[in-house]
């Protein structure tokens, strides 16, 4: 069992050697998924672990990937969606360039599901989707826009739920046990890698998706992220959180109004 | 079989269940002393979007009952019931951080997750508690637990609906106490006394 301290030598090496800051992500989750590595890739001391990941790059990546949390979903939470394309769009199409950020993209899935909104609203011609991520090989997977084919049956579940009126097969062509998106979907779509740790606002936007990224953050780096996003999201704009995130405790608070229950809430004039 | 005191100062009561398990939460709710001096925490399987189980669970409480959200304080003499979808991890600083990463036991939230995790945070000051279910989630984190120093209640399979979940805690170890519901509503008012 790896022990806080352990977990506090890693985090001081990652910074010193990588400049990977994961010091002020939530401490459970991240001493659970080290363990978990450690356990899996069956190292015999705390001290090969540590020289592993210290002198090996190639590790180093498995790493960073296996103790940030890489999974997502098209279409989570439908009903998100659906407020989105009822109260969301509508503003937004109000604008001659809609300018969106999903902060943390992962693998794309969410932002394959906003481009489908778009399309469907007839937005997405003139739209900018900008999805980072602070891991590039996430980047690589989310531009090829290819998901497996098992999750469709779910996503095509979310996506008629979320009140799409398609076929949901129309966006994809299957190949062997793989789905891969429709080349006109990502299009529009601009991949960068961004650490919310470090980085600062690059743009602003008329909308910030960020779901279940923060919630591997403590609270004061919380803060600190909503104020980045306060800082590049233009007056009026939006920004939607996952369904058990909150911006009640942040200063952000008082000037930004929730949109019903869901966990969008739309910037002060 | 009272082979330990039970009247350590315990702050967190942590149950996890899964099929069968919410008969058990029905009939134990109603009949906990008002005034224990500690916090509820329930890991219930859910399926992704199911949402009414704190309401049903609520009426069965006069303590305040909240699904939790991110980061939220663990109160004393709070109910908390685990989100639907996300797996629930307890902080060292008494909060609750969600988490979306890959199901485990095929299930989401987790019971081994939270177990494990509240051990960590809580070690001696925790009891927890496993209920009826078809599914080895929960042993392993039951058994860290008890290894943490915290209190162990296993419901008696022979009384659980499906007696899978606490017999896989039964072939990993000794828990302090396998009981039935009823046994378990009076070791449980005795807590903190």
């Amino acid at each position: 069992m790896v022990r806080d301290e352990d977990v506090q030598v890693l985090l001081n090496d990652m910074l010193d050697v990588y400049g990977y800051d994961f010091n002020d992500y939530s401490k459970a989750s991240l001493k659970r998924r080290i363990d978990r590595l450690f356990t899996l890739d069956k190292f015999p001391s705390f001290a090969e672990f540590r020289y592993r990941i210290k002198s090996d790059e190639a590790y180093l990546k498995r790493f960073v990937e296996e103790i940030t949390v890489n999974v997502t979903e098209m279409f989570r939470d439908p009903s998100f969606y659906q407020t989105l394309q009822k109260e969301v769009l509508p503003k937004l199409a109000t604008y001659p360039l809609i300018r969106i950020w999903h902060a943390g993209c992962s693998t794309g899935e969410e932002v394959y599901s906003m481009a489908i909104l778009l399309h469907e609203a007839n937005l997405l011609q003139k739209s900018l989707l900008y999805a980072t991520d602070l891991n590039p090989d996430v980047l690589e997977k989310a531009k090829e826009g290819i998901f497996p084919l098992s999750q469709m049956k779910q996503y095509s579940e979310n996506y008629l739920a979320a009140g799409g009126k398609r076929a949901f097969s129309e966006y994809y062509t299957s190949r062997y046990d793989r789905a891969k998106f429709d080349k006109e979907l990502s299009r529009k779509m601009i991949f960068a890698t961004h650490n919310l740790v470090s980085d600062r606002s690059f743009n602003e936007f008329q909308l910030i998706l960020c779901r279940n990224v923060m919630i591997y953050f403590d609270k004061d780096l919380q803060d600190r992220v909503l104020q980045l996003f306060d800082q590049s999201l233009e007056p009026l704009g939006f920004l939607g959180l996952g369904s058990k995130e909150t911006i009640r405790f942040s200063t952000l608070a008082s000037s930004y109004k929730q949109i019903g229950k869901e966990k969008i809430w739309r910037k002060g004039a | 079989m009272a082979q330990r005191s039970i009247n350590n100062h315990y702050k967190l009561l942590i149950i996890g269940g899964s099929a069968g398990s919410l008969d058990v939460l029905i009939q134990l709710l109603p009949f906990l002393r008002t005034d224990l001096d500690l916090s509820i925490v329930i890991i219930q399987h859910r399926k992704p979007g199911e949402s009414l189980l704190p309401d049903l669970l609520a009426g069965k409480t006069s303590w305040p009952l909240k699904e939790v959200e991110d980061k939220d304080p663990i109160e004393n003499q709070t109910i908390y019931i685990a989100p639907s979808d996300y797996h629930l991890l307890i902080e060292k600083n008494k909060t609750f951080s969600l988490d979306f990463s890959e199901k485990l036991h095929h299930s989401r939230p987790a019971i081994d997750i939270s177990f494990e995790t509240a051990a960590d945070a809580y070690g001696a000051s925790l009891v927890g508690v496993l209920l009826s279910g078809a599914n080895a989630d929960g042993a392993e984190g039951l058994k860290k637990i008890k290894e943490s120093g915290g209190l162990t209640i296993v419901q008696d399979p022979a009384e659980a609906s499906i007696a899978y979940m606490p017999e896989q805690a039964l072939n990993l170890f000794h828990p302090d106490y396998i009981v039935s519901t009823e046994e378990m509503v009076s070791i449980l008012n005795k807590l903190n006394r």
